[in-house]
């Protein structure tokens, strides 16, 4: 791939997915994957349980290893690489710094045991700070910015309410400023008020940050409030593909058709 | 004929050099903790295993032993380990810290400075110093690997946040020659820095969890902490009532069921040669020849 090497980042793919496969077995569980990801865009991947929505999260954060195909990630210093070939190290390095990920289940993203302010502190301890005042003081910024009571900071989040955790989740992920996050049914088992407030939240983080985004979800909604593009997977395949209002609105395929028929009429 | 009932200092000879190959590759890789085949040994966990079967590793016959625990020559820990040595390698015993080559300890490093030739060998209950944090041992290993040591700061962030202040008193992390952070064992923090650039080889071996470890001499041994937040020793502030020292570290002894204590040195070998040599705490006896006209 030939670039201009002074075309601007926002120009430039961010994460670029070639022919994604993974087969467990003899299972398939995505096929042929190929999309392009901008800075700043958000990118919502809709599809009924089973359909290798998750399965595309791990292959492109690189927790799984792709059966064939490729993922490519442009670093800071603006080179494209392919993430098989950066090694454990590197890929660990990604994805406490310039990646975040938010788990659907905020236990598995959080340390559950150490307060608040520890665990949005921990990346930046992970990538050298060492002035405590410094921390503290950026882990409080963070809770206000997304909403959690200050005066909470010094609490374990097994203390913390559902959505909560959710939030501290995001502010956890966020304090390194990454530039691409990763979701897994960010919104899943809160109740539909603390839902609301959260993609109120998320949208707005987003937007203020410039953050690119892979938001997995089985919930229409969410797909609609937060991305600008939408991707039906079925059956490990994606079968559609556009804007959100585009596919949402005038669905193609008849897959599609049915998902956005099966929501209730408000 | 008395046929000798056990091989000297106890193990069998392939058990050692098992075991003299695990300390030579954490001699070479120093703070990295190296898996070896650990063995039952005629005590229980807890009781320093991992401690003995480095000994028993290096021990040679001419070796001059020294076993202390919490610092104290003449507890049941030490009194036994010594014991067994003397029984099953009829190697000389001392309680002196300059005479000794090989010094076995539970929980403190001796006052008196080590000297180049003598080994310290460390009884260590949990090698991992990422334990308590991250209870996965594979994922652990990998963070050694890669050296991803953020979360031991999640470890003293948390003491400050609730605290104010460091509060880890005992196995204080330390990063040795820059590289592996470490659990030195439940030694005080007051110890840390005798770690550092020691001309003692120190040893630590871990029987439970199977592991040995070690600081090669003249090693950097770095206790980690914040800028804001330095390390710093701790003793309790008062001279030792015994002998006096100002320098040492020391027990709290309860003497009575009124609250009275007194604060004494726990390094027993310490005070006893600064007692003969005239020094005098507020609780000192009267010197043992006038109690004797």
């Amino acid at each position: 791939m030939v670039e201009a090497p002074d075309a601007p980042m926002h120009d430039q793919p961010l994460l670029v997915a070639e022919a994604l496969c993974k087969n467990y077995g003899r299972v398939t569980a995505c096929r042929d994957v190929s999309f392009s990801l901008y800075p700043g865009e958000v990118l919502a991947v809709v599809g009924e349980s089973g359909s290798g929505k998750s399965t595309l999260l791990q292959l492109l954060s690189a927790q799984l290893a792709v059966t064939s195909g490729r993922v490519s990630y442009r670093m800071r210093d603006g080179v494209l690489r392919d993430l098989a070939s950066l090694g454990e190290a590197g890929r660990r390095f990604l994805f406490r710094t310039d990646w975040g990920y938010v788990h659907q289940d905020p236990a598995l993203g959080l340390r559950m045991a150490v307060s608040a302010g520890a665990n949005v502190g921990e990346r930046l301890m992970a990538v050298g700070w060492n002035h405590y005042g410094r921390i503290r003081q950026t882990a409080s910024s963070w809770l206000e910015r997304v909403e959690i009571d200050v005066a909470r900071i010094d609490d374990a989040p097994r203390t913390y309410s559902g959505g909560m955790r959710q939030r501290l989740q995001i502010a956890r992920n966020l304090v390194t400023e990454p530039r691409l996050v990763f979701m897994d049914e960010p919104t899943g088992g809160l109740d539909v008020s603390v839902q609301a407030r959260l993609l109120d939240l998320m949208r707005n983080l987003v937007g203020e940050l410039g953050l690119a985004a892979v938001v997995v979800t089985h919930d229409l909604a969410v797909a609609r409030l937060l991305s600008h593009r939408v991707m039906v997977m079925k059956g490990g395949q994606v079968i559609e593909t556009g804007l959100t209002d585009q596919v949402l609105d005038d669905p193609h395929e008849p897959y599609t058709q049915l998902l956005v028929s099966s929501i209730l009429p408000p | 004929m008395n046929a000798p009932t056990y091989n000297f200092a106890y193990l069998d000879e392939q058990t050692k050099r098992m075991i003299r190959r695990a300390i030579l590759k954490a001699i070479a890789i120093p703070g990295y903790q190296v898996p070896f085949a650990s063995r039952e040994m005629p005590m229980p966990y807890g009781w320093g295993t991992g401690g003995v079967q480095v000994t028993a590793a290096m021990l040679g016959p001419s070796d001059v032993l020294k076993v202390i625990d919490q610092g104290s020559d003449d507890t049941t820990n030490a009194i036994s380990i010594r014991k067994f040595f003397a029984k099953t390698a009829g190697v000389a015993t001392t309680t002196h810290t300059e005479d000794a080559t090989v010094i076995q300890t539970r929980h403190r490093i001796p006052e008196a400075p080590l000297h180049a030739g003598q080994v310290l060998v460390y009884q260590v209950p949990i090698p991992e110093p990422l334990r308590f944090l991250e209870p996965r041992e594979t994922e652990t290993r990998r963070m050694h690997a890669l050296s991803e040591y953020g979360l031991m700061h999640v470890k003293l962030y948390e003491d400050i946040a609730r605290f104010g202040h460091i509060a880890t008193a005992y196995a204080y992390p330390v990063k040795v020659n820059a590289r592996y952070v470490m659990d030195p064992s439940p030694t005080p923090k007051f110890d840390n820095p005798k770690m550092d650039n020691s001309p003692a080889l120190q040893l630590f071996g871990a029987g439970r969890e199977k592991r040995i470890y070690a600081i090669p001499p003249y090693t950097t041994v770095v206790s980690l902490d914040f800028q804001d937040h330095p390390f710093e020793r701790y003793r309790f502030d008062a001279p030792c009532a015994l002998c006096g020292a100002e320098d040492a570290y020391l027990d709290e002894i309860v003497t009575d069921d009124k609250g009275s204590r007194m604060f004494v040195c726990s390094d027993t070998d310490y005070c006893e040669g600064r007692q003969a040599a005239g020094h005098r705490g507020k609780e000192s006896a009267a010197p043992w020849e006038k109690a004797h006209g």
